[in-house]
């Protein structure tokens, strides 16, 4: 238990992402199952990659080098769910955007969002989207909905919240059954769950025995922008120091590590 | 132009936003560039009663009637454009019932609204001074007693311009996940709220010069004595020297200190074409620190090119600050694996900026027209 920077309120738990970018071969799964799952609409003609809704979306980047010294890596991002000062939630004029007490998790309230984008400008990981459309699906699709999440409508902000429809599904089970929190084994992101290499785990970051946690602490470990202080809760792990680097993790602790051998 | 802009905004509205070339990367476009721009120059009807009902100085009771009307349209035109820039137009008035109090946006919503309101009333006896109106005796005394709250109005629109010219700098100053836009500042204030205020305080009396010059232009007639020429000059570049004075120290400090401890190389920020070294240079050299001189040299040397030369450069260089805040904060990229972006406005978002351009020149006409907005206009014809 501790108490959040942001609000001030309780914060049981602190779920986030780890990701393994050395395992990610970007097939593209996690972001297929996490728009399924949330009811992202398929884009249709007129909408490109610069105007389309992917919760979860994955870069490919590389070392700038060339054959046979060429690498790729993959990176799936996702909202960030910052922890500290988080850029999104102090910026948006009508409380739209805020902390899940419980989980740590940002989320969006759609209903309540003006569509100033406001947030989209603050946010240094571009992980928020607009609709720009109206969101449809060709005839019979929509017999594929999600009924546990709400479709968006034109005109409002959306991005990633680690599958708060699992999260509610978890702590209903838990409560059919008379305990008072989730197990954590009951929720899992679509992301994580599809992700055929097991690239992307789920879990508490503050539990010290969550793989999840675990992975967090190892030395190749690190988050995007860093030095934002934007405290975000998805990690990436490389052992590659390039990817790290291109990662902008901590130059000066990679140096450290790097003169340590 | 009115009837295609209100075709476009109509297109908007109805189709949704998709009609521009904005994107998830731009979410701000055009319109928030030529809305910060417009409300800046704008600032020239609240510096303006500042200095004439509170600094006391009277010579400029010459413009402030005109002064008034800009700032009127260019604030009513801004919140057209962003009532079609919002997603969800309908849900404006969610900021006064769910306000985040820490968001720069909350705080601009609130200051512009009141202001509007300020406006509308200081437009009101300008309005009533029209002489058939001037025959309907409540008008007249409701006039009479207008009057005598203008000092407090003018206070009150003075408060809350500073403000929200302030809040609008404090809109990218606040952005720590953008390190090009990020600002140490002062309290809970970044620098960029104070040098909005200032830049746009300078810019004000600038605009009013040149808008004053083009109706004397346009109607053939002399409208202000030279004199009224000569203090919005002179007001105009000391308050752009003094901004860049500030500016300059702003740009040290974000370049040496602010910059570094985000991570962030600043050269990294200028090595993106179109946005080179020179953007910097034109902003604070080219369209701030030669106009602020230009200004200063026509006051003094009664030289009205170099009046009318000063007020262009200086108003082209706040509408450059704004674009840079704007757009290059939007096309700098933060993360090092994606690619640098460049934006280009479809006509629909160009054809709604010209129709609220349209209505400011109509509306402007029409009080030209009917009304006195430079009360000293009827005198110096007969000279």
């Amino acid at each position: 238990m501790k108490s959040s920077a942001n609000s001030g309120a309780i914060i049981k738990r602190r779920f986030g992402l780890v990701i393994d970018l050395d395992r990610c071969n970007g097939c593209g799964a996690c972001a297929t199952a996490c728009a399924v799952e949330n009811n992202v609409p398929p884009a249709f003609p007129e909408v490109n990659e610069r105007t389309g809704l992917t919760w979860m979306r994955v870069y490919r980047a590389e070392n700038g080098r060339t054959f046979p010294d060429s690498r790729t890596v993959y990176f799936p991002i996702s909202c960030q769910h910052c922890g500290h000062d988080t850029p999104c939630v102090s910026v948006c004029p009508q409380n739209a955007v805020d902390i899940n007490p419980q989980t740590g998790v940002v989320s969006q309230i759609p209903e309540r969002c003006l569509g100033c984008r406001y947030c989209m400008a603050a946010c240094p990981y571009h992980a928020r989207y607009f609709n720009w459309f109206d969101p449809t699906w060709p005839a019979g699709m929509e017999k594929t909905l999600n009924p546990d999440v709400s479709v968006r409508m034109r005109g409002v902000v959306e991005k990633c919240n680690l599958c708060h429809s699992r999260w509610q599904v978890a702590k209903a089970k838990a409560a059919a059954a008379g305990k008072q929190d989730l197990d954590p084994a009951d929720y899992t992101t679509a992301c994580a769950e599809a992700c055929p290499a097991k690239a992307i785990v789920l879990g508490d970051l503050d539990d010290r025995n969550s793989e999840a946690s675990r992975a967090a602490k190892s030395p190749n470990a690190f988050r995007l922008l860093a030095k934002l202080g934007t405290d975000p809760k998805i990690y990436y792990r490389s052992n590659r120091e390039w990817v790290r680097r291109l990662g902008d993790a901590d130059v000066a602790q990679i140096e450290s590590e790097a003169s340590r051998g | 132009m009115l009837g295609i802009g209100l075709f476009a905004i109509g297109l908007c509205l109805i189709k949704g936003l998709n009609q521009t070339n904005m994107d998830n990367r731009f979410a701000f476009g055009l319109w928030i560039f030529l809305d910060l721009t417009v409300i800046a120059l704008g600032a020239g009807a609240f510096f303006t009663g500042f200095l004439l009902y509170i600094l006391r100085r009277d010579e400029l009771r010459a413009v402030i009637n005109s002064a008034v009307v800009l700032g009127f349209i260019c604030y009513s035109g801004a919140i057209l454009v962003l009532m079609v820039d919002v997603g969800q137009p309908l849900r404006a008035w969610f900021t006064f019932w769910h306000p985040n109090v820490h968001s720069m946006l909350t705080e601009v919503t609130f200051c512009i609204t009141c202001y509007l309101a300020v406006l509308a009333i200081e437009y009101a006896p300008i309005v009533l001074r029209n002489r058939q109106l001037r025959k309907v005796p409540s008008f007249l005394v409701f006039e009479f007693e207008l009057h005598k709250v203008m000092p407090v109005l003018a206070a009150v629109g003075t408060f809350l311009s500073f403000f929200h010219q302030g809040s609008l700098g404090g809109l990218y100053g606040v952005l720590q996940g953008r390190p090009f836009a990020y600002r140490d500042g002062f309290a809970i204030w970044p620098s960029t709220f104070f040098l909005f205020i200032l830049s746009a305080i300078a810019t004000g009396p600038a605009f009013v010069l040149v808008t004053t010059w083009a109706v004397s232009k346009i109607s053939s007639k002399r409208l202000v004595q030279p004199s009224v020429y000569r203090i919005l000059a002179m007001v105009s570049g000391w308050l752009l020297v003094t901004y860049v004075g500030f500016k300059g120290i702003d740009t040290l400090v974000w370049l040496n200190r602010t910059v570094p401890r985000t991570g962030a190389i600043p050269a990294q920020f200028y090595a993106w074409q179109p946005f080179g070294t020179w953007v910097l240079f034109a902003e604070i050299v080219l369209f701030g620190l030669v106009p602020a001189l230009i200004l200063i040299a026509g006051a003094r040397r009664r030289s009205f090119a170099l009046q009318l030369t000063g007020s262009l450069l200086a108003c082209a260089g706040v509408a450059l600050n704004r674009f840079v805040m704007t757009i290059q904060t939007l096309a700098v990229p933060t993360l090092k694996f994606e690619p640098f972006m460049l934006y280009w406005p479809s006509w629909q978002e160009v054809a709604t900026f010209l129709a609220v351009a349209a209505y400011g020149v109509i509306l402007y006409s029409l009080s030209f027209r009917y009304l006195k907005l430079f009360p000293h206009e009827r005198d110096l014809q007969q000279y």
